[in-house]
């Protein structure tokens, strides 16, 4: 449904900080939008978004509604160990999504 | 016995005077976001803040200044800081004057960041200043703020 997009370097040096990019598709639907016929559209938007490395947390965000659609998010970690990075999305109407992809450290 | 005391007298107005000047300055800088904003904006960044004082500077705010649309606006946000288990950036928060809700975007950042730096898109309903405030792990707040204008807003249009 919401497939993310996730960018990670193919291999990273071991304490050089490296580049994660992340999009995910959602509607980001701000609720302050309103139909032909004067209805309120209700808020349909992801609120919070964590990395964890290796179990660790290492980037978390909390989003708003003035956060585009389809966020996109750029940030950065150290490399310490080979392991997993793994993606969390929350939103509203029990929106959940998650990721996992493997990290390989020189 | 006077010729001794006159200088010191002197020097301890002076230093009075330059406290109370430096003291007047950093209550009008320091404070608050160089002008006057919204007040949603500035209750918004005051609860995140809480009474600490934001200094101007260590935030590089990268935003285009002229905005086509509204719906997607590049947002880039470096802090000037070594990122180290000591001294480190905690959150970077960004907030904005006109659109309905002042927050943007709050990251929450940690050691294992290795850079302080990030990324997204944002939206905007109008021409105005966007404001970001890093909170550094030894409770210091950091803020730099933009002009953006808008020529297509976001949020107006209907269904």
């Amino acid at each position: 449904m919401a497939r993310p997009l996730i960018n990670v370097p193919a291999k990273v040096k071991r304490g050089e900080p490296f580049e994660i990019k992340t999009l995910i598709s959602h509607i980001m639907e701000t609720g302050f939008r309103f139909t032909t016929t004067g209805q309120r559209i209700p808020r349909d938007i992801i609120t919070y978004f964590s990395c964890s490395y290796n179990g660790e947390e290492v980037f978390s965000a909390d989003l708003y509604p003035a956060v585009s659609a389809n966020p996109f998010l750029t940030f950065y970690t150290t490399a310490t160990d080979s392991g997993t990075l793994e993606f969390k999305w929350i939103g509203d109407n029990g929106f959940s999504e998650s990721a996992t992809v493997p990290v390989t450290v020189e | 016995m006077k010729k001794v005391r006159m200088p010191l007298e002197k020097t301890t107005r002076r230093e009075i005077l330059i406290g109370a000047l430096a003291g007047g300055l950093v209550a009008t800088v320091g404070l608050e976001p160089a002008r006057s904003t919204p007040e949603t904006m500035r209750a918004a960044i005051r609860k995140v803040v809480g009474s600490a004082q934001v200094r101007k500077g260590r935030v590089d705010l990268d935003v285009p200044p002229l905005v086509e649309n509204g719906n997607t606006v590049s947002l880039a946000i470096t802090v000037d800081s070594p990122m180290t288990k000591t001294d480190y950036v905690k959150a970077i928060h960004v907030f904005n004057e006109k659109n309905p809700q002042p927050n943007v975007i709050s990251a929450h950042l940690g050691p294992r960041a290795g850079k302080a730096k990030f990324a997204t898109r944002f939206r905007l309903a109008d021409t105005q200043m966007v404001t970001a405030i890093a909170e550094m792990s030894d409770g210091s707040f950091w803020s730099a703020s933009a002009d953006l204008i808008v020529t297509m807003a976001a949020c107006v249009e209907t269904l």
